[in-house]
């Protein structure tokens, strides 16, 4: 089949209205993707890089404690993360979607996700004034007498965790009121015409049908979470570093592109297997 | 019960909004703290730190910077992603959904690995680190959402209109900018105002690409290496105060209408 000259014409044109957007991407993202995927199979000598293959920063990964520890940081911290996020908004969700009278939802939704509008690094340090040794939380127990010794909040795990939970909790309150407010009245109807109480249709029917958009939501929440560098570097101290955390330390003092690049290829495989894993569930729902 | 359901349901409700809120209110309560360190006990209001903030020529100066890059860097990702839209919604081209996802890739790869990539071949070409490097990384952050948006709102029933206004005599750029774009323009200002968000309140790209000239983010995290500090609650919520602000206007005159026109 030839195109007519005016086929080709169009053709031409539609390349030259694709094109700027596509070589952006491909220039300023593809390339440097796929140099960093080279870079994690180089070495260095000193400071500067050398292009000789070899595998050894992936053993490395996996040999040296102090990197591979940073992964199973990331994955505990996330997991609690996740699951500690969805227990805590669903309920706001379910609360803002039924009990709040409809022309309020907006609002309450509204302030329900308004301190999404300090900037992240600020809600980070946010946090700290409340979690902090002489900070809001532990003077007010000290003050009410419930603690005579103050609690370790922050530069530590529980800080960094409250701190993402804090950011989860806004973020899936949004995405599973979406999801509540979409299913139709009609199926409570029904259970409630088969003589089901307001528990059972809850978990027997309003649960199961938002399941999906209930993991969607937490897939969300493990790939934004698994790949943060600011939470966990301001509320968590420095005695136990996330993957984020170990891939910037590379960058500093030792300049070490190479491992850095490994090890973001690891973070990247971590959430492309997350990624299939919810995928794969999401379809064996459906059918 | 119904009535013991309310009241569990709002007191729960009333303990998750604290735990939303009391962040937000310890950063702004304590920006008026009438001495050196943010936290309790509040030993009186004074605003001078605000004063400090707004005195202080580096943090304005990265405030600038900000604009500029979330600004300049939104509107370049809006543009390309409306070209890329217009050729993928209006024309036939060859492996679209391969060429589609890729532009649309760059969203499910995390910052911290899109700023990697960059600066790593940045060192290789030895082009250096400045405001043009860190727009160039959130016009790759954006470019994706502003596609997405934008493609997303090219319906089949604008083809009409285009093709009357070429039937007309309109040029191809004519019809783009006089027909298809006002068309549009309810979603390509809310990709450009999304993006802007996301612009401002970037970090990691623009901590690893920038170097003598930083944006706000990036400054407000060196102010964090002296510890607690009112100064920086001035800064904070200065921020909140002018992110809701923006969210107010965004949703008067973009939202709103869009959702009365439709």
């Amino acid at each position: 089949m030839t195109a007519t000259p005016l086929e080709r014409a169009e053709r031409r044109k539609a390349w030259a209205f694709a094109l700027p957007g596509l070589l952006w991407t491909g220039l300023f993202f593809l390339v440097p993707f796929a140099y960093m995927a080279m870079l994690s199979f180089w070495t260095r000598q000193g400071r500067e890089v050398v292009a000789t293959w070899t595998l050894d920063n992936y053993v490395a990964f996996f040999e040296k404690a102090h990197l591979f520890k940073g992964l199973v940081v990331s994955l505990e911290i996330t997991a609690a993360v996740t699951v500690i996020s969805v227990l805590l908004a669903y309920p706001l969700a379910w609360i803002i979607a039924e009990r709040v009278p409809k022309r309020w939802q907006r609002f309450a939704l509204i302030m329900a996700i308004l301190p999404f509008w300090t900037s992240y690094v600020v809600r980070s340090y946010s946090w700290l004034l409340v979690l902090s040794k002489g900070g809001v939380v532990n003077q007010a127990l000290l003050w009410t007498g419930l603690l005579s010794e103050p609690l370790e909040l922050s530069a530590n795990r529980t800080g960094t965790i409250i701190g993402f939970v804090h950011f989860f909790v806004m973020l899936l309150t949004l995405t599973i009121y979406a999801n509540l407010i979409q299913l139709s009245p009609n199926y409570r109807r029904a259970a409630a015409d088969l003589g089901a109480n307001a528990f059972q249709t809850f978990w027997h029917v309003v649960l199961p049908l938002t399941l999906p958009g209930i993991m969607v939501g937490a897939f969300l929440t493990f790939v934004l979470c698994i790949g943060d560098y600011i939470t966990p570097q301001i509320l968590g101290g420095n005695n136990e570093l996330v993957l984020p955390q170990v891939i910037m330390l590379q960058l500093g003092r030792r300049a070490d592109f190479p491992m850095a690049a490994a090890l973001s290829l690891v973070l990247m495989v971590v959430v492309t297997l997350a990624y299939v894993a919810c995928a794969r569930w999401l379809k064996m729902e459906r059918t | 019960m119904r009535r013991l359901t309310a009241a569990l349901s709002a007191l729960y409700a009333g303990l998750i909004y604290l735990f939303i809120f009391l962040p937000v209110v310890v950063l702004v309560l304590f920006s008026f703290q009438d001495g050196t360190l943010p936290v309790p006990p509040l030993n009186g209001l004074t605003l001078r730190w605000y004063e400090a903030v707004l005195s202080d020529g580096k943090l304005m100066a990265a405030l600038g910077n900000s604009l500029l890059v979330a600004v300049l860097s939104s509107a370049l990702a809006c543009l390309l992603g409306f070209l890329a839209a217009y050729a993928f919604a209006r024309y036939r081209l060859p492996a679209s959904a391969l060429l589609r996802g890729l532009l649309v890739a760059p969203m499910t790869v995390s910052t911290l690995i899109i700023g990697l990539g960059l600066l790593s071949v940045l060192n290789v070409t030895g082009l250096r680190l400045s405001l043009v490097t860190v727009g160039i990384g959130h016009v790759v952050i954006n470019l994706p959402l502003c596609f997405a948006v934008i493609y997303a709102s090219m319906g089949g029933h604008q083809v009409n209109i285009e093709r009357a206004a070429r039937d007309l005599g309109a040029k191809d750029w004519q019809v783009m900018a006089l027909v298809t774009a006002p068309m549009l323009m309810p979603s390509i200002l809310a990709a450009f105002f999304l993006s802007v968000t996301f612009s401002w309140d970037e970090f990691i790209v623009a901590f690893l690409l920038s170097r003598f000239d930083v944006t706000l983010p990036v400054e407000i995290w060196s102010m964090l290496r002296s510890g607690l500090d009112p100064k920086t609650n001035a800064v904070g919520s200065l921020v909140f105060l002018v992110s809701v602000a923006f969210l107010l206007v965004m949703e008067l005159a973009v939202f709103r209408k869009s959702g009365r026109s439709s």
